[in-house]
């Protein structure tokens, strides 16, 4: 058996909530104080809810002809939609809400997604109109302000990087890794090296990695990690060749470890001929204080859905930016947004554009998660590295906080996340790194990232972000070191976790095999 | 409970082989469906498919992660486990029997040579 792709961590799917009693567990303190009180045992599916004829709001009728449809395509029955008054959807959609939890509700140590709090002010700047109400195909001399801000925000990204050009075409970091390798086919096409197929990817990379280089069409070369926790050197000396394309990195590497080999790592594969790519998941724990491009990178995907604010659920989706060297620049995707010498922002397309590789998304954006990153990273201004020390520093207080508690698989300081592992829990008391997990949310925390990376057995991968208060912190530190007692003293209390929640332990591996995704109308 | 048969061969990377003669069943060890936790999925290789030794043949997805499982013994797939395909917790409940995943006819039947006994895999997990 080898750890081959993949994250650790599984959503659990398709489970109908389980009426219960909300209790809170003695002596957690107040801990869970912070949570929204649930609107009580189980809450009733909306089309349970439903009767024939009730309506949440009506039209107004029109004097317009009936469409005639034809014969054959008109519904047999109407659809089955739920019908339910405005007070009940109000009620129904607000108790969902309260048994949400998200970084507006508590600590949210969940690592390498970096849930760091999404300022306000970036809020309100995405709501002003000239912003808010762009259409996608607006004329650009009717959407100059917002161009402007993507030249601003290309430009500072481009410092942070530590490189010449950026695109800010990708949605995602997943398709800024894939636009990434189609840089480099391109690049190495243009060198007249096309032969060259293989991508050096490590053991601790996040599964999108292996998964992109597939994708685009390279073979993965798997390079496995030291005992310091770094890229063994060694391996990539004797793996890297004339048939080497690139090798892909993230620093700090999913241990949330500096890679201290970094510019030996980059030097082996530019001495080879191929490209360096730094997976700029864990960007959070340098800005300010080291440039990719100054390791040697040649391309870098930025998540700015981590980095620079609007993180899961606080914004909005992702946006995944790219930033090359010089001489990647002409193989960026159309269209790409060039300032003209009297100062306004124009698109340039395939025809001024030959080698780029096209257009690998519809429209920019999504626009308002630009405009929070540059509110975001203009807030800090060149105090951006504080950002990134704050949020190293909170991850090494919890690591000495932690670290007698929990098993440590490489002693260093960490970055801005650290990997424990629950191995001599599970060894000694019988209790894994799932249920520390579960255990936590009766303790009024979401849980860590878990069973991630795939090098590190029963890992509890814990990211506190800069935004976090000692108290806070505190408060998280002492439930993990409570839980670790009470895998001594009352396993089987961690082991059936979590207590206080709504829904009680779930069946995984039933919810994978036996999911149930909609709602049955027949008993 | 954790136990490890005398008569299986085991690979370092977990996994273990029955041979008879010049055909050899394959599986996982228990130690590596302790590791996996509860598996939900096997994706098996196709009847008449070539394996080599040390590298996947198929995939074994668990509430962790999804997982290669790699060769211990090179070969031609003769057959695969279907009630695993259907009931992959057997992969949890009994892997060195029920569990088995897929039983192939040897193109090298000198490589199980190279693979450990029960006392030493035993050891090598201690040492891990």
């Amino acid at each position: 058996m080898t750890g081959a792709a993949g994250s650790g961590r599984r959503v659990p799917a398709g489970h109908v909530p389980v009426p219960g009693p909300r209790t809170w567990p003695d002596g957690t303190g107040g801990a869970s104080a912070g949570r929204v009180q649930g609107p009580g045992p189980g809450v009733a599916l909306l089309y349970e809810k439903s009767r024939p004829g009730r309506r949440a709001g009506t039209l107004p009728s029109y004097p317009l002809a009936k469409v005639e449809v034809p014969e054959g395509l008109r519904r047999s029955a109407p659809p089955r939609l739920p019908e339910v008054s405005e007070p009940d959807l109000v009620r129904h959609f607000t108790a969902l809400s309260a048994r949400n939890y998200g970084v507006d509700t508590g600590f949210y140590p969940l690592g390498s997604c970096t849930m760091k709090h999404n300022p306000r002010v970036g809020e309100r700047l995405a709501a002003l109109p000239g912003f808010r109400d762009l259409h996608p195909h607006q004329e650009l001399d009717g959407c100059q302000g917002a161009l402007d801000l993507m030249w601003r925000l290309q430009v500072l990204l481009a410092e942070v990087a530590g490189l010449d050009a950026v695109t800010l075409q990708p949605a995602a970091g997943s398709q800024g890794e894939l636009l990434g390798l189609m840089l480099v086919r391109a690049c190495l096409a243009a060198r007249g090296e096309s032969g060259r197929a293989e991508v050096i990817v490590p053991d601790t990379a996040h599964g999108t990695n292996p998964a992109s280089v597939a994708m685009a069409g390279f073979d993965v070369v798997p390079v496995a990690t030291d005992a310091r926790g770094n890229v063994d050197v060694g391996e990539v000396r004797a793996r890297v060749s004339g048939r080497t394309a690139a090798l892909m990195l993230t620093n700090p590497s999913t241990l949330g470890l500096f890679d201290e080999g970094v510019e030996e790592l980059t030097r082996l594969v530019h001495d080879a001929g191929g490209l360096c790519y730094y997976d700029g998941a864990n960007l959070n724990a340098v800005c300010g204080i080291s440039r990719p491009g100054d390791m040697g990178f040649d391309i870098v995907h930025f998540n700015l859905h981590k980095t620079f604010a609007t993180p899961h659920g606080g914004g909005g989706p992702g946006a995944g930016p790219l930033a090359v060297t010089a001489e990647l620049e002409p193989f960026l995707p159309v269209p790409v947004l060039v300032r003209r010498a009297d100062g306004s922002f124009a698109l340039e397309r395939e025809a001024e554009r030959p080698l780029s590789v096209g257009q690998v998304r519809g429209f920019p954006g999504p626009f308002g998660v630009l405009v929070r990153a540059y509110a975001f990273l203009r807030a800090w201004g060149p105090g951006l590295r504080e950002m990134s020390q704050a949020a190293v520093l909170n991850a090494n207080y919890l690591l000495a906080r932690l670290r007698d508690a929990y098993e440590l698989p490489y002693d260093r300081l960490c970055m801005h996340e650290l990997v424990l592992s629950a191995r001599n829990l599970k060894r000694d008391h019988g209790v894994s790194a799932l249920d520390v997990a579960k255990r936590l949310m009766d303790y009024g925390f979401h849980p860590p990232t878990i069973y991630f990376p795939l090098v590190v057995p029963e890992a509890l991968m814990i990211e506190p972000t800069e935004t976090e208060s000692k108290e806070t912190l505190d408060a998280f530190a002492d439930a993990m070191l409570a839980i670790a007692r009470e895998a001594q003293t009352d396993p089987q209390l961690v082991r059936s976790a979590p207590h206080a929640t709504v829904v009680k332990r779930l069946d995984e591996a039933r919810a994978v095999k036996q999911p149930i995704v909609r709602h049955r109308f027949d008993p | 409970m954790e136990s490890y048969p005398e008569e299986l061969l085991y690979h370092p990377e977990h996994d273990w082989a029955r041979v008879e003669g010049d055909e050899a069943t394959l599986g996982i060890t228990w130690h590596a469906q302790d590791a996996l936790g509860e598996v939900v999925h096997y994706e098996p290789p196709e009847i008449g498919a070539s394996i080599v030794k040390d590298e996947g043949y198929g995939e074994l997805e668990s509430v962790k992660a999804v997982s290669d499982v790699i060769a211990p013994l090179s070969g031609e797939v003769l057959e695969v486990n279907l009630r695993v395909t259907e009931e992959p917790e057997l992969v949890n409940d009994d892997p060195h029997g029920e569990g088995w995943l897929v039983r192939i006819r040897l193109s090298d039947p000198s490589e199980a040579e190279t693979l450990l006994d029960a006392a030493a895999y035993r050891a090598s997990l201690a040492s891990a």
